[in-house]
């Protein structure tokens, strides 16, 4: 067999919403069996890809191809290999879980039996076997999360569509979403994951294309994109704003490169490579310097400044 | 590579009614299944009608005289058409909580038939206005209601229920995903009081003001109000106007109109949601 087929692949897609391009020429490639993370603030243009992967809706223009069949004319073989969870629960409030999964496998065509095994299997699975016979209204918010990633997987779909699958949920139930996608992956799932979290897409995706007004604008795995973006920043915070100016030349001489200054919070900071060492550094000369300093703080870039740097390089080369 | 034995997307005409019909059964039975989960919203939703009967029944039924009969020969029918109409906010309900909730994208991302939300929808609906009928009925043959005419007739006046009840099933359908949030059933609420009251369901359209007599002898609910009162040889109340002589046939009209206008509108919505 010759190089096996990407699970999906998008070429060109766009989708005009009256005057605003919700995707504006969107391409995206992800090989079978990774775990590929779109990563955008809202209104980027994510749920709009995922709505045309998952056949929901049509695209103006483009194709697109998910397990191997065109998404808009073949969407009835797509819908039988695709699974989707969306960003809410999408399921029914008033049926136990086991209902909810017996129906949804009913209406993919399993048989009766053949649905009520496969709900009993991913209860047990999901560790919802004990709730499997209340109503979902009882469940938390986690496990509600876990019904809804069951049902999508009914049919063992070899390509999943999470929708920002962890937002709203608190640390522990995100947690055991992360699990579950890891462990989907490690069977060969192949799972296209929106998210709006960088730590998200960081911790599970094998590869991340950066999306903004409905176009990728930057693509690699986690370790190429963070570098791209620059290492780690140094924040400092000072007693007076009289001393900003004083501060951001020390710390644009330790740290090699242009600061940034918010005056409202006294507040300068840049980017650093070797984290400790320009921590050192930087204290001893502002000591050196009888500069007082309220804080300092070492963080990892922030999806805001990823997005402010990929972005902003965007437009300076268009211009 | 391993196969796995996935179910095949229906492909001749036989097989794809086939899984049409099946699916759309699927979607009823989550409706009963909810009904049976919550006994007590059934029984809420059919001691409203009922309710709605005693207390008119009782109130006015000393003070109303309809020439020809009593007030609560006159009364029923006109309930049982007012509880048809009323059914649109369960269908609007139903349908725009599911568009909210997402559920609507879960089912058109499922390879099930297109058709199955709105048949299943359909299905569930109707079953339940044959139950609300049946309740209603044996409330009112416990407060002096009879019907005097044929069983045929008798039963030709619920088979007009029913056919209103599927028009407004196609008018709340398209509602629901036109509006698509639960918080305009408040407003729906509100809206089928008039539409309920401008009416011949309580009094005849003759003891109003002109316009209003009108007004209420054009609306649909009395057209199917009109027809049954005649098909039960209940007493009709002043049927004199050109609308009330051909009670029957309006009440097939009214329908049937409403559905050839709300049915096509709904199905190209919920092909649009794709669009």
């Amino acid at each position: 067999m010759s190089s096996p087929e990407p699970a999906i692949e998008a070429n060109g897609l766009r989708k005009r919403y009256g005057d605003t391009a919700a995707l504006d020429g969107f391409d995206l490639v992800v090989p079978a069996g990774t775990v590929h993370g779109l990563l955008g603030p809202n209104g980027a243009g994510k749920t709009t890809a995922v709505r045309i992967l998952s056949t929901l809706l049509r695209p103006d223009s483009g194709t697109a191809r998910v397990a191997g069949f065109d998404v808009v004319r073949a969407h009835q073989h797509v819908r039988y290999r695709i699974g989707l969870v969306g960003q809410h629960a999408a399921v029914d409030e008033v049926l136990s879980g086991r209902q909810n999964l017996v129906m949804f496998g009913r209406l993919y065509h399993l048989g009766t039996r053949a649905a009520e095994r496969k709900a009993d299997e991913l209860l047990n699975r999901f560790r919802l076997t004990d709730a499997g016979n209340k109503p979902v209204k009882q469940y938390s918010g986690g496990m509600r999360r876990r019904l809804d990633l069951a049902v999508s997987l009914v049919l063992a779909p070899s390509v999943l569509f999470l929708d920002e699958p962890t937002t709203g949920l608190d640390p522990r139930a995100r947690n055991e979403v992360w699990d579950e996608v890891r462990g989907l992956a490690a069977t060969g799932t192949t799972v296209l994951l929106t998210t709006q979290y960088l730590e998200e897409a960081d911790q599970l995706a094998d590869a991340i294309s950066v999306i903004d007004e409905g176009r990728v604008i930057a693509e690699g795995t986690p370790d190429e994109l963070k570098r791209r973006i620059g290492a780690d920043r140094i924040d400092v915070v000072v007693h007076d704003s009289v001393d900003l100016g004083r501060a951001a030349d020390l710390l644009a001489k330790v740290a090699g490169a242009e600061t940034t200054t918010d005056v409202d919070r006294r507040q300068v900071s840049a980017p650093v490579h070797d984290r400790m060492a320009a921590l050192t550094e930087l204290v001893r000369a502002f000591t050196d310097e009888g500069l007082a300093a309220e804080d300092v703080a070492l963080r990892r870039p922030t999806l805001d400044e990823v997005f402010l740097r990929l972005t902003n390089h965007e437009k300076e080369r268009a211009a | 590579m391993t196969t796995t034995t996935l179910p095949q997307p229906p492909g001749t005409l036989g097989e794809r009614l086939r899984w049409a019909l099946a699916d759309g059964w699927t979607v009823t039975r989550r409706d009963l299944a909810h009904r049976a989960r919550q006994p007590g919203m059934t029984v809420t939703d059919l001691l409203f009608p009922v309710m709605i009967m005693l207390m008119f029944g009782f109130l006015f039924g000393g003070a109303m005289a309809v020439p020809g009969g009593d007030y609560t020969e006159f009364l029923v029918p006109g309930v049982l058409a007012l509880t048809m109409v009323f059914g649109v906010e369960a269908t609007f309900t139903a349908i725009s909580t599911d568009a909210a909730r997402g559920i609507t994208d879960r089912f058109r991302s499922l390879p099930m038939a297109p058709s199955a939300v709105v048949v299943g929808r359909c299905g569930a609906d109707m079953l339940g206005a044959v139950v609300t009928l049946t309740a209603m009925v044996v409330a009112g043959l416990a407060i002096g209601w009879r019907w005097h005419g044929s069983l045929a007739a008798a039963l030709a006046a619920f088979g007009l229920l029913l056919l209103l009840r599927l028009a407004m099933l196609w008018l709340g359908i398209y509602l629901g995903l036109v509006m698509r949030s639960p918080e305009a059933v408040m407003a729906l609420q509100i809206l089928v009081w008039p539409i309920g009251f401008l009416s011949n369901a309580f009094v005849a359209p003759g003891t109003m003001p002109g316009w209003l007599g009108t007004v209420t002898e054009w609306n649909p609910l009395s057209a199917t109000a009109g027809a049954i009162r005649e098909l039960f040889g209940n007493p009709a109340w002043a049927a004199d106007s050109w609308l009330s002589q051909y009670a029957v046939l309006a009440a097939v009209a009214w329908p049937a109109v409403l559905i050839a206008v709300f049915c096509p509108l709904s199905i190209r919505r919920y092909r649009r949601l794709s669009y």
